[in-house]
């Protein structure tokens, strides 16, 4: 392999590294000049001043972004419990039976990974007006639940077609009831799947923007709503603060779903 | 057996399916056609609807279609003009920088780091996109860290006004959107086969020669792919032309923000909003032909 790397000449694999570094530069350099600044002393927020954890502590002791914070907690556990739960019945659905409306059932999956948040949002704002429901932190569940489910479904299929049925087979072959074989077989075969999908969609839940501005009522503001009117009325010190933590809470669960979908299935039947 | 199961399987992935039909019957194609009606309809007094009084009259008249009328009006247009050569050069941008970048996690970097390299592209493609774009806020803007270092090392005198115009916008996007188009990209030169590039070589064709001739036409379903994923959020996106375009750069995710939040005309935002999930549409289903010709694998 490396043998062939080698023959395709020193100097191409040299050009294709550097050109990799340096896209992998743009996209952490301004991340990162994010995160350094949010330990900056200086108020101007451009030159460096020294270290200090002062914005941190006056996020803390802001009520507006303590509300927002608890808001997006509010909302990500909740919407990522209900979609988990709809995601992973309508994938063990789609991997498991054959039926009539498959086909429909997979495009309305689709539906809202594909239409954009823009149009989403606009298209939920007028239908609760016409419905004559009240915005409020109800109406930003509903949503994340409605753009969650198909995230966790494809999670929890991919995971579903990569393991072996005769696992399940043998269970009925030897007598266990099909709930029997479903609890103490398939669900834990699948488990990490699930999990790797509510903590997907609870990511996407506490970043999301778009769709959230529509459809918060008065009081249910979230964090990503909050950070937004910060900017909106100036850049300071404490909006790189309260990005970074956003950002750590984020990096942190997207790795450990990376993780979770890697744990080969073989690996977990053998346990 | 198996076909005694899937007969009787058909109540049980009905039932198993009922919440999610339900959730997004309720909030996703009701919603829908709740916008097309309004998108039909007027706007009344205080930023409601206007009742409509003889409803034939309406129809025969061709009222309901004012809102369409009102959107190809060349200034609404120019917007749509600026959403399109936007979208099309991000992904053209995107493209461009991503293939080598996926050919080289995928088949130069030593085996031992991929892994690695992957996971710096996936996350970014997950973590927050308001955040990243206000990463750029932080770095172009007047007092923002560019300026900073060139007045400070007195290349200039005045600070450059370096956000709110397009080009800041185009560094958004394609910063915005980067890790979609290389992670599909990675996706699908991870199952090339080296052997065929070597007897490419062998037959004596040259590497462009090879590259244009092997590997693209093998990746194409990646490269298509990655496309799709691009350029659909880049034609709708709202984040990034508000905060790093402003009022100077308007495409028509901000058209239609604005009729709702703003202007409070939803019939009207409704109609820009149809018109965009249209053509979103339409490009998806040229996708779907090109992927069920292809016999490519589905991800539900």
């Amino acid at each position: 392999m490396t043998g062939r790397g080698d023959a395709r000449g020193a100097k191409g694999s040299l050009l294709l590294r550097s050109h990799a570094g340096l896209v992998y530069l743009f996209l952490y350099a301004p991340i990162g000049i994010l995160v350094l600044f949010s330990f900056n002393q200086g108020r101007q927020t451009a030159s460096w001043e020294g270290l200090t954890l002062a914005w941190y502590r006056s996020l803390f002791s802001n009520g507006l972004v303590l509300g927002a914070m608890r808001n997006s907690l509010v909302v990500g556990v909740a919407s990522t419990a209900v979609a988990t739960l709809f995601g992973t019945l309508a994938a063990l659905a789609l991997g498991r039976y054959e039926f009539r409306g498959k086909g429909f059932t997979r495009n309305l999956l689709y539906l809202p990974i594909i239409i954009p948040e823009i149009v989403v949002g606009a298209a939920l704002v007028a239908f609760f007006g016409v419905a004559g429901v009240r915005l409020s932190l109800a109406t930003v569940i509903a949503a994340h639940v409605a753009f969650s489910i198909s995230y966790v479904a494809i999670v929890v299929r991919a995971r579903l077609s990569g393991f072996d049925r005769s696992l399940e087979e043998a269970a009925l072959d030897l007598g266990a009831r099909p709930l029997a074989t479903f609890w103490r077989v398939t669900l834990p075969l699948i488990q990490p799947g699930i999990v790797a999908g509510a903590l997907l969609v609870f990511t996407i839940s506490i970043d999301d923007y778009v769709i959230t501005s529509f459809v918060a009522g008065v009081g249910a503001t979230t964090l990503p709503l909050q950070i937004y009117s910060m900017l909106k009325v100036g850049v300071t010190p404490e909006v790189n603060a309260v990005s970074t933590l956003l950002l750590a809470v984020t990096v942190a669960l997207i790795v450990i779903a990376q993780r979770l979908q890697q744990v080969p299935v073989e690996q977990e039947a053998n346990r | 057996m198996k076909s005694g199961q899937a007969a009787k399987g058909g109540r049980t992935a009905y039932g198993l399916l009922l919440p999610t039909w339900l959730t997004l019957g309720l909030l996703f194609l009701l919603p829908l056609t709740v916008l097309l009606v309004i998108s039909f309809g007027q706007r009344g007094t205080y930023g409601g609807l206007r009742p409509i009084g003889d409803l034939g009259h309406y129809l025969a008249a061709g009222a309901f279609l004012a809102n369409y009328q009102r959107s190809l009006e060349p200034i609404y247009l120019q917007i749509y003009w600026r959403s399109l050569w936007m979208a099309v050069l991000t992904t053209a941008l995107c493209l461009a920088i991503s293939y080598p970048v996926a050919y080289y996690v995928a088949v130069s970097a030593p085996v031992r780091r991929r892994n690695l390299l992957l996971g710096l592209v996936v996350v970014p493609f997950w973590t927050s996109f308001l955040v990243r774009t206000y990463a750029w806020m932080f770095i172009l803007r007047t007092e923002g860290l560019i300026n900073h270092l060139l007045l400070g090392s007195g290349l200039i005198s005045q600070p450059l006004e370096l956000l709110y115009n397009n080009a800041a916008v185009m560094i958004g996007l394609v910063y915005g959107e980067l890790p979609f188009m290389i992670l599909p990209l990675y996706a699908s030169l991870e199952k090339l086969d080296l052997s065929l590039l070597e007897a490419s070589a062998d037959l004596g064709a040259g590497r462009a020669s090879t590259f244009r001739r092997v590997t693209v036409p093998m990746t194409m379903p990646g490269i298509v792919a990655g496309i799709i994923l691009v350029f659909v959020p880049s034609l709708g996106q709202f984040i990034v032309s508000d905060l790093l375009g402003g009022a100077k750069t308007i495409l028509a995710g901000n058209l239609i923000q604005n009729q709702f939040a703003v202007a409070r005309n939803k019939p009207f935002g409704s109609a820009v909003a149809f018109e965009l999930v249209v053509g979103v549409l339409l490009l998806l289903f040229a996708y779907a032909v090109y992927t069920r010709r292809r016999g490519e694998e589905v991800l539900l």
